[in-house]
């Protein structure tokens, strides 16, 4: 039985991992029942794959036969791999077993359509239901729903979950169309805004009784492909922002399509768009922590991010009037735009100078990144920068140094969840 | 010039301070009694541990400062690095002298100092709570060795108490030989001295006392992490800053290939 279930783990492995999601954060599940597990507060990365993400969850998919044919997916049903299907009982002893022994933070399982949806689902919501009931198991547990999953199947898989996801994929329901004729944006679109009414409804109710089953306290996530269609970044980040704002996501993931389908219905593309990915996380960050709109980070003029600097940097160098920022006295918010000054830092910032003045020597000691932040800023009205450049160059300046003419793009680090700076 | 000794201990370094308060001798240096070596000038202070005085200056320091500042102190005992001693000193004495609140004034180098140190001792702390790999032995204790940067066993226990509460487990740090050990009521500080086995072999556990099914899931979690990967993302860098070679020694998916 070993080298069967190593086997099918390989597979099934294999098949999920293209879902880039693995965040095990936003629980509140404390373990107040002197069981197996707890997944409050932050999620932590027990190791990281050699492509530097995160893993932190078993991720997998309890089966990868699928009845639809997704020209996007390793596991439409016209490609020639090798099929696997896990019963609901080896999710559960991996789970419990891979947990006991600190390698995860919980499960995150999904699954290609075997039968049909509710079938599939039916399966999902059973692994769960019994990770929490039979083994107590307070760790992280993230399903993904099926599309077309009726509504009771998708209300009880929130009784178990933590969050619940359901994959948009693709940024356009064009595109949709035609990469994945059996799905519509009706489809994904009604199981999300049903999941955000019972977590609505779940915390009215939770005010009033206190015993209110939870519902996927740490709410609900999706993902969207990156370059396998022709959408702008315009396109995508709106499309997010529509999303945190109408449908209360907690996340976005964003997947830079990795070329694994010959399928002739997709863009043709040979390596995976990492810095793109990068970028458009650089962004989504900017419009969740920076205070910034996504209509300030693209727009008609400028529909695609700019691959060589970070969003924040370019939003900087369009908006020259609002500069230079003096440290002592600037707002928070203000300071925060600075290149090369993070949360963190301006938090140190506006700490400290209630005690004194700041000049540019404590700055480098908190951790601002000068080289960036000096064309921007002024300290006690004195600059570190006598001349005045242009934004061409200072984007020239800041790109290559002040000599140095490496390629900018080669040098990029390529860290998907870097803060932007 | 005062030079102070202690035994080491959180609240012996309190005492010191009390003491030198006390005669208004403020020390030249603090070191640990084994450590020292005994000046020839200056006059030589012997500091005995007293829990009164420690936490009569414990809760001095209590009333100035916010639980996070005196969480960074207690880290920076926990850091260990050569002046750690004086860095306390320092940080209380300035605390008593002031009478505003000193918190957040990063324009004072050692105030900044303790916050990095806090941050540096806070990864370790991180660093162990997620590389820590339990092994089950035959009768059925989770068990895992350690070595890390800092001393910072007294501050994994409360995320494990409360993640493993149905388990028996038990961490054992092999650089300060001592470990702790959750018998699932409560967990205790303990030595584990094997007479018959030299400092290198304490706290290492023989294939022969492992669970059967230990080798089975640590093969499977290496086949997970094999097939996770994406090869056309491969960036080499970005996971050695996540991961670095040191904690490599405590991870099986870093571990040649088991069959
Ligand atoms: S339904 Fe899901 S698993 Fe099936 S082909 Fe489409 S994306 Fe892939």
């Amino acid at each position: 039985m070993d080298s069967k279930i190593s086997d099918k783990l390989k597979i099934l492995a294999d098949a999920a991992k293209y879902d880039v999601s693995c965040s095990s954060s936003g629980g509140k599940r404390k373990n107040d029942n002197k069981g197996l597990g707890n997944a409050e507060g932050m999620g932590i990365c027990h190791s990281y794959t050699e492509d530097g993400r995160c893993v932190s969850l078993l991720k997998i998919l309890l089966t990868n036969f699928c009845i639809f044919d997704c020209a996007y997916c390793v596991t439409r049903k016209s490609n020639d791999v090798q099929r696997a299907a896990f019963t609901v009982q080896e999710v559960v002893d991996l789970t419990i077993n891979f947990y006991r022994r600190n390698y995860i933070e919980g499960l995150f399982l999904s699954s290609g359509i075997f039968k049909n949806a509710d079938y599939t689902m039916e399966r999902l919501v059973r692994v769960a239901k019994k990770l929490r009931q039979e083994h107590k198991f307070n760790g992280y547990i993230h399903l993904k729903t099926i599309p077309g999953a009726s509504d009771e199947l998708i209300k009880e898989a929130g009784l178990y979950a933590d969050r619940l996801s359901v994959n948009i994929e693709l940024p356009s329901e064009k595109s949709l169309q035609s990469l994945a004729p059996e799905k519509n944006y009706g489809e994904i679109l009604v199981p999300m805004g049903s999941i955000k009414d019972q977590l609505v409804q779940a915390k009215e109710e939770s005010k009033l009784f206190k015993s209110t089953p939870k519902f996927a306290p740490a709410g609900q996530s999706t993902q969207l492909i990156v370059g396998a269609t022709a959408e702008s970044d315009q396109q995508i980040l709106q499309l997010s922002d529509q999303l945190y704002k109408g449908y209360s996501l907690k996340r976005v993931y964003y997947s830079g399509y990795v070329p694994i389908s010959t399928d002739s219905r997709l863009s043709i593309i040979t390596e995976p768009p990492i810095i793109r990915e990068n970028r458009i996380y650089q962004a989504d960050w900017l419009m969740r922590f920076y205070g910034f709109d996504v209509k300030e980070i693209v727009d008609e003029q400028h529909p695609n991010l700019d691959l060589d600097i970070d969003p924040k940097l370019s939003w900087a160098l369009r908006n020259r009037h609002a500069f230079p920022v003096e440290i002592n006295t600037a707002d928070y918010e203000m300071i925060l735009r600075v290149p090369g000054i993070g949360v963190k830092s301006a938090k140190k910032i506006v700490s400290a100078r209630r005690f004194a003045p700041l000049q540019f020597d404590h700055l480098r000691q908190m951790g601002v990144v000068l080289k960036r932040a000096k064309y921007f800023i002024t300290c006690q009205t004195r600059s570190l920068q006598r001349q005045d450049f242009d934004s061409e160059q200072l984007r020239r300046k800041i790109l290559f140094g002040d000599g140095s003419v490496r390629s900018a793009l080669l040098t990029q680090q390529l860290d998907l969840f870097r803060q932007v700076g | 010039m005062y030079f102070y000794t202690y035994d080491g201990s959180f609240e012996g370094l309190l005492t010191v301070v009390f003491e030198a308060y006390e005669r208004k001798a403020w020390p030249t240096a603090i070191e640990q009694e084994h450590l020292a070596q005994p000046s020839m000038f200056g006059e030589n202070i012997r500091v005995v541990t007293d829990e009164q005085k420690a936490s009569r200056v414990w809760q001095g320091l209590q009333r100035k400062l916010s639980a996070a500042a005196l969480e960074s102190l207690y880290y920076t005992y926990l850091w260990e690095q050569a002046g750690f001693e004086r860095l306390i000193f320092d940080y209380a004495r300035l605390v008593f002298d002031s009478a505003e609140s000193v918190e957040g004034n990063y324009t004072a180098p050692f105030i900044l100092q303790v916050q990095q140190i806090y941050k540096q001792v806070h990864r370790e702390k991180h660093r162990m709570e997620a590389f820590v790999r339990f092994q089950k032995t035959a009768d059925g204790l989770f068990y895992a060795s350690v070595s890390p940067d800092f001393n910072v066993l007294p501050l994994i226990v409360r995320h494990f108490e409360k993640r493993y509460a149905d388990q028996r487990w038990a961490i054992y740090d092999t650089i300060r030989r001592y470990g702790v050990y959750y018998d699932l009521k409560k967990t205790d500080f303990v030595q584990l001295e094997n007479p018959g086995l030299t400092p290198k072999q304490q706290g290492v556990l023989k294939a022969s006392e492992y669970d059967e099914n230990e080798t089975k899931y640590q093969l499977l979690w290496q086949v997970y992490f094999d097939n996770v990967n994406i090869p056309e993302r491969k960036n080499p860098k970005l996971h050695l800053r996540h991961i670095p070679k040191r904690y490599w020694k405590y991870l099986s998916e870093k571990q040649p290939r088991l069959h």
